[in-house]
């Protein structure tokens, strides 16, 4: 049961393109829904898993778009004193792969940073992360044409030696890719969570103190979830720029991480379905809304919506169906123990 | 030398409206343990009703401020009747994330309601600049900067030398405790967080004529005043005070001497360098062990 | 012999208050050792210095001759030195299996290099395999099969205990601290817990504890410290310091329960001396 909805709804996901039919404007919205998919289940292990809340988590998206983008394009800089930075376009595939690498590596400089005060202050450090992140990208204009966006970012090109390369300028191309990319995210957070690594998480979130007490590493475990979240998010940010193949500073918009976690705590935090479930629908209700309302009202409906399913549905969709498919009364809430905090 | 003098003049005009900010968020956050996303949104709003007071209904500017600030304190009352106390008891990562919808859905409803065009409220003040020696402010920043200092002021009568605010203080210390002695501590909540809000409404109505007023415009004011509460301590009312005012000193040097465009950058360096260097310190709160 | 565990010379102070003050005491290895005293006497802090949860404002502590000075609490867990909580003693979302699963976190990772990219290309079914056997067995161990598939949080309050002690197990302790293991469980419960603790001891594990329950402590202890106002003032056999007068003194200046607990001490001599004639 549990294995086999995530393999009817994958097949489902890759059969829909020949269900639709040829239409640009439901495939683009499955494109972005599904980048902004990816984006949420980044964002699950780390709100969901650990239970640290990364509001500024589109800087990750943001630095993973900006970095595949300015190495795909390539770019010339003076550092001052004399330093100059001149890099020749490399393939988009490549700009893909340090998008990753240098997004991980942000989660790592956050997560060093602060997971020593977790929290609300967490909360905070990772929104700063994000506002100082995006005013590098206005304000640096010889690196990233500041509001002027960075345009005519190649599309991802794949190729295999011997066998032929191809680039990936049509939707339904990039759909497939999309969808690739975010069942490759799924499996990895499936197989860390299943294993020692995503225990310690679990144990971690659920009670501190017992659990350094088994010997878990508190800061350690919670980098390691934070470099492979930020990693992901960067693999998405990636994505977005070689598909829009135009990015500026509004990447960056809270805006956007506000979707992610309504995906995430709306689908059901700590699931690994939840995420998926909670995409598709927060990612595809603008297509169901755009007839009846302006995007600015859409958004008072998003706020309200998550308002009431915190209300209603503390747990999510996911778990909460799952609870009326066995016919059992939700789980009471765990009992509010005063958190045990290490003195340091 | 005169440009020093005049950033400090800046920092000091600033430097009030962003005490305000921090005032208000640090008392809901230490009184109610709620990280408040809509704190940005109900500077949005005072500087709204500053702006349809004084424009569209043709108020006069110095009775509009009242009823922008007891607009924000009737706003604060409702969210906090209507979504935070449904919610009592549930952790803090639920009521932010109840705040994180309210504050969204308040933007959002801003933007609808009045388009995404910047507004400018028209100040009764004369534009020549009050100029002493090499330093100019305007008359306008000056009435910003006492208004400012006097709620300030009223803010630390009403939490010092009240009944509310002696309540409000046992309620900081410990709410089970203060229950036990008779305090009534919905009522505490509710008028922590509409005093709260107000506050950050007032600090909206008064900027609001310096600049123009948008819908998004308290977004980046809330990001100021997380930073501000961080700098000054979880709760602390003064440290907030001092908080806002450090902040300004650094924008305006920042903006001064670095790069105008970093100007907003300096909340957030603040805020790292304060978590690198003092990690628990601002957040010092015993806890029990085992 | 030289001693598994020496608290030597520790001071722990919250601001004013004296916690702990200079305390001595050391633990020799194969021992089952209790530390008591009235509420307030500052069992649990020392048991938080001990582990690394508090860090001791003078004096240290030695684990199998290394200091603990600095080190965190996992660091510490993984010298050899396990503990329980008084209270919250289980990861209360997760089965009882998922929990010792959990306490199993530094277990079977030796043959590995990186459990995390054997995690993701999933090559770890072998050592997972071992670790699922490891964790049936420690939870037979302690008398959970039954159990192992429940929520560990909608168990009693007794059973919740032992899967503290199963997940303290789990991390091979040549040590284990055991908080208050029998408060709140009824004498049934405490007469198989107190079988329990012996048989840890016969694994070869050092245990040291922390109890109000008198009767229990008597019958259990090798040695036992008594502790008031976070200062030593007794340390000996059962025996010796059910007959102590500055132990008496300090349960009897603590109003009735605590002299209802000397007055159980005083009982278990009697109840002692049947069960030993019962035996020969």
């Amino acid at each position: 049961m549990s294995r086999l909805l995530p393999l009817a709804l994958l097949a489902a996901l890759v059969a829909l393109p020949l269900a639709l039919g040829p239409s640009p404007y439901l495939l683009n919205a499955l494109i972005v829904t599904g980048i902004l998919t990816i984006g949420a289940l980044s964002l699950n292990l780390l709100l969901g898993f650990t239970g640290q809340l990364s509001l500024g988590h589109i800087a990750f998206f943001g630095i993973g778009a900006y970095v595949s983008a300015l190495t795909s394009l390539g770019f010339e800089v003076d550092l001052g004193f004399g330093y100059r930075i001149v890099h020749e376009p490399w393939p988009a595939a490549v700009g893909f792969g340090l998008a990753t690498l240098a997004a991980g590596a942000c989660g790592w400089l956050i997560g060093r940073l602060s997971f020593r005060v977790r929290g609300a202050y967490f909360v905070i450090v990772t929104i700063s992360f994000a506002e100082v992140v995006r005013l590098v990208a206005l304000n640096w204009v010889e690196l990233t044409q500041g509001p002027l966006a960075l345009t005519g970012i190649p599309a991802i090109t794949l190729g295999l030696p011997g066998i032929g390369t191809w680039t990936l300028r049509t939707k339904l191309q990039n759909y497939y890719l999309v969808l690739a990319v975010g069942t490759l995210c799924w499996l990895v957070v499936a197989r860390l969570v299943g294993s020692r690594f995503g225990r310690a998480m679990r144990g971690l979130k659920e009670n501190e103190s017992l659990a350094l007490s088994v010997g878990i590493n508190a800061t350690r475990t919670l980098t390691v979830a934070a470099v492979i979240s930020a990693a992901m998010a960067g693999a998405a940010g990636s994505l977005y720029a070689h598909y829009l193949r135009i990015i500026d500073p509004d990447v960056f918009a809270f805006t956007t991480t506000v979707s992610m976690v309504i995906m995430v705590v709306a689908g059901g935090k700590g699931t690994l379905m939840g995420p998926v479930v909670g995409g598709l629908i927060f990612g595809l209700l603008p297509v169901a809304l755009r007839p009846v309302m302006a995007p600015e009202a859409q958004w008072i409906v998003y706020g309200l919506v998550l308002i009431v399913i915190l209300f209603v549905m503390p747990r999510g969709i996911v778990p909460g169906l799952a609870d009326l498919v066995r016919r059992r009364p939700a789980r009471p809430a765990p009992v509010l123990e005063p958190s045990p905090v290490v003195q340091r | 030398m005169d440009q020093l003098i005049q950033h400090l003049v800046n920092t000091a005009i600033l430097g009030g409206t962003y005490a305000l900010l921090g005032i208000g968020l640090t008392l809901i956050f230490g009184i109610m343990n709620v990280v408040n996303f809509t704190h940005g949104a109900l500077y949005t709003v005072g500087a709204y009703l500053m702006y349809l007071a004084v424009a569209a209904l043709g108020l006069n500017f110095f009775l509009a401020l009242p009823v922008a600030i007891l607009g924000g304190l009737l706003f604060g009352a409702a969210i906090e009747i209507l979504l935070l106390r449904p919610f009592r008891g549930q952790d803090i990562d639920t009521t932010m994330l109840v705040m994180i919808g309210a504050g969204i859905a308040l933007q959002s409803g801003t933007l609808w309601i009045f388009g995404g065009v910047a507004k400018a409220i028209p100040s009764p003040f004369p534009e020549a600049p009050l100029q002493i020696g090499p330093v100019s402010v305007s008359w306008l920043r000056l009435f910003v900067l006492g208004a400012a200092l006097a709620l300030i002021g009223l803010a630390y009568a009403l939490i010092n030398r009240t009944k509310l605010g002696l309540a409000m203080r046992a309620a900081f210390q410990d709410a089970d405790t203060a229950a036990l002695m008779g305090v009534n501590v919905r009522r505490i909540y509710t008028a922590t967080f509409a005093m709260g809000s107000a506050l950050a409404a007032a600090a909206g109505a008064l900027l609001g004529p310096v600049y123009v007023v948008y819908p998004q415009m308290g977004g980046l004011a809330e990001l100021k005043a997380f930073a501000i509460v961080i700098l000054g301590g979880l709760g602390n009312v003064t440290g907030a005070a001092i908080g806002g005012f450090i902040l300004a000193l650094a924008e305006e040097l920042g903006a001064g001497y670095v790069s105008s465009g970093y100007r907003d950058a300096m909340g957030f360096l603040i805020i790292i360098a304060v978590l690198l260097y003092k990690p628990t310190g601002l957040f010092a709160k015993a806890e029990r062990i085992g | 012999m030289s001693p598994i565990l020496s608290v030597d010379h520790a001071g722990v102070r919250f601001g004013g208050l004296v916690a702990i003050a200079d305390l001595h005491f050391d633990v020799q290895p194969g021992e089952i050792v209790s530390l008591i005293g009235p509420n307030g006497a500052g069992k649990t802090t020392a048991f938080n210095v001990m582990t690394g949860f508090l860090k001791p404002s003078q004096g240290e502590v030695r684990f199998r001759g290394t200091s603990l000075k600095g080190l965190q609490p996992h660091e510490i867990t993984r010298l050899g030195l396990a503990r329980t909580f008084q209270r919250t003693s289980v990861f209360a979302d997760d089965t009882v299996f998922d929990n010792v699963m959990i306490g199993l976190h530094r277990q079977g990772g030796r043959m590995s290099r990186a459990p995390l990219l054997d995690a993701l290309l999933g090559r770890a079914g072998a050592s997972e395999r071992a670790l699922r056997e490891r964790a049936a067995a420690l939870i037979d161990w302690v008398g959970l099969s039954a159990r192992a598939q429940e929520r560990a949080g909608a168990l009693a309050y007794g059973e919740q205990r032992l899967v503290g002690v199963a997940l303290a197990l789990a991390t091979e302790p040549a040590m284990l601290l055991l908080d208050e293991p029998v408060s709140g469980m009824n004498a049934s419960e405490t007469r198989v817990f107190v079988r329990l603790i012996r048989q840890i001891r016969e694994r070869g594990i050092t245990v040291l504890l922390v109890e109000h329950d008198m009767p229990m402590v008597m019958e259990v202890s090798d040695r036992i410290v008594v502790l008031n106002y976070g200062r030593l003032i007794a340390e000996g056999p059962p025996a010796a310091i059910r007959s102590d007068p500055a132990v008496i003194e300090a349960y009897l200046g603590q109003g009735s329960a605590a002299r209802r607990a000397a007055a159980e001490a005083q009982g278990c001599e009697a109840q002692g001396s049947v069960s030993e004639a019962a035996h020969a």
